[in-house]
């Protein structure tokens, strides 16, 4: 059986093609993706996210939880309102899934998960949390909106009731805010998404959703399907999970060594044997890839390398750029010239640092 | 769903043909295909003088849009005599014109019976609009 979010009459009413995304019936796009991704490059594009899943722990010893439950540190976050964003690790170091950690108060922090990731996840969690005393609560009764893109802060923000616009213009890069939006309704406002431009997540009780989403677009926020997220992600030089990372793939390997916090005596799921890992010698790597001839870099091609092969993760058209980047997963190591097999012909590739697009702009040397 | 020119016979895969009057034949994808596709940014086109045989089984073409690949397979065997070579420079033309300027090849038929084999664009409007759903 296919889920919906409460925005899923709302979608089709707007034209979407719907597709199906781990289990959801999802607008892939409403027109044109391409428009759509210039639309959040360029000032403000929506997208319904109500799939994710939000997760609240509560109870005294959340903080001494999460410290065991993720690689990166929660003890980063000092002050109420601050997000983390970490990997959840198994024993083998594997990826179980990447996660964002809000923390509200110190016996209450709140984890947005992946939405095909859920049922693992949730499963995962609780069976943790059982030795802790901490309280696992899924909350279904939210829904979310993502709005990205330059002036997409200003335009929720004029939005909001006038005492809480200056509070929520004050919120810092991953930070979040308990407040309230049009006609009272109650948001948890984050800082945070997934496409390398400013903006917010919005959870917002699925009772107010459409209405949320309906002052958006009145405001001018273009409303942006998941092809469209997906290629903003992909030039920004965010992994998707299952597709760049999962439990067969230790962050070493993902390019999310930065959010592995090695921190003296804290003693993390898969800490021992990510230690391990680096210990024998990381064998694979992840790097972006920027095609300048024509044609498009697609999850599963072979990548050929002086050390070997290795394949296409996420690859696809990049409309920012106006060709195809892409990450790949190759023996470590210097590469030499390398190559992707395209359909029988080999095709060079360049190697480059990632992010691919940061702030509406390609990176220095991704243009070519 | 857009009208579809009564000169045209289809491929249940969506190829489009017109047989011209000098022994030759034009080859797209329909406005349906274009539509379902999305944002076309490559296509890679045959080479002219290979010969290609007509149905679905081997690819002659391949459209790639953001989303995916395509093959595209030939409504009718013969000689590939000309690519539209606009197509490397603005792959969007099928979006915006796929039965006119956005076809991709043309073809010399060596076998013009094979289009009883093809779809009247009545039949192929069904096959379109039961995709839908």
């Amino acid at each position: 059986m296919t889920d919906k979010t409460e925005l899923n009459a709302t979608h089709r009413e707007l034209g979407a093609r719907m597709v199906d995304f781990g289990g959801w019936d999802m607008p892939i796009a409403y027109g044109s993706q391409i428009e759509e991704h210039h639309a959040v490059r360029n000032d403000a594009g929506m997208f319904d996210v109500s799939h994710m899943t939000v997760v609240d722990l509560t109870g005294p010893s959340t903080r001494e939880f999460l410290r065991k439950l993720v690689a990166n540190n929660v003890d980063k976050l000092a002050k109420p309102g601050k997000a983390l964003y970490t990997c959840m690790l198994d024993e083998t170091g594997g990826v179980i899934d990447d996660l964002i950690v809000y923390f509200l108060r110190e016996d209450f922090f709140r984890l947005v998960v992946n939405a095909a990731t859920r049922v693992k996840d949730l499963a995962w969690i609780e069976k943790q949390a059982a030795a802790f005393g901490v309280s696992v609560r899924e909350r279904p009764e939210f829904g979310m909106i993502a709005v990205q893109g330059p002036n997409a802060r200003e335009k929720l923000i004029g939005l909001l009731p006038a005492d809480v616009q200056e509070k929520a213009r004050k919120l810092g890069k991953f930070a979040a805010l308990e407040t309230e939006g049009p006609d009272g309704m109650p948001l948890f406002l984050a800082r945070t998404g997934y496409t390398g431009e400013d903006g917010f997540e919005v959870v917002v009780p699925n009772t107010r959703v459409v209405e949320l989403w309906k002052h958006l677009h009145a405001a001018g926020v273009a409303p942006a399907g998941l092809g469209a997220r997906d290629t903003l992600r992909l030039e920004a030089g965010m992994n998707l999970y299952g597709q760049d990372m999962d439990e067969s793939v230790s962050p070493w390997e993902a390019a999310l060594a930065w959010t592995i916090s090695l921190d003296e005596g804290r003693d993390f799921i898969g800490r021992a044997a990510l230690e391990q890992h680096k210990a024998d010698g990381v064998k694979r790597v992840m790097v972006g890839l920027v095609m300048d001839e024509k044609g498009v870099l697609r999850h599963g091609q072979k990548v050929l390398t002086a050390n070997g092969e290795g394949e296409i993760l996420s690859g696809g058209f990049a409309p920012t750029l106006g060709k195809s980047i892409a990450f790949a997963r190759i023996p470590a190591g210097e590469p030499g010239d390398v190559r992707v097999e395209i359909r029988g012909r080999d095709i060079p590739v360049r190697v480059v640092k990632f992010p691919f697009v940061r702030d509406g702009k390609p990176m220095e040397g991704i243009a070519g | 769903m857009s009208d579809i020119p009564g000169d045209l016979l289809f491929l249940k895969s969506h190829e489009w043909v017109r047989i011209n009057d000098d022994g030759t034949a034009t080859v797209g994808i329909s406005d349906h295909a274009q539509e379902a596709l999305g944002d076309l940014v490559y296509v890679e086109l045959p080479e002219v003088g290979s010969t290609v045989e007509a149905g679905e089984g081997k690819g002659v073409a391949v459209v790639e849009s953001v989303k995916a690949a395509s093959d595209i397979y030939s409504p009718l065997s013969g000689e590939v005599v000309e690519v539209n070579e606009k197509l490397s420079d603005a792959p969007e033309t099928i979006n915006s014109d796929a039965y006119g300027d956005g076809w991709i090849f043309k073809i010399k038929y060596s076998n013009l019976g094979e289009k009883d084999d093809l779809l009247t664009p009545d039949e192929y409007s069904e096959v379109a609009e039961s995709d839908d759903h």
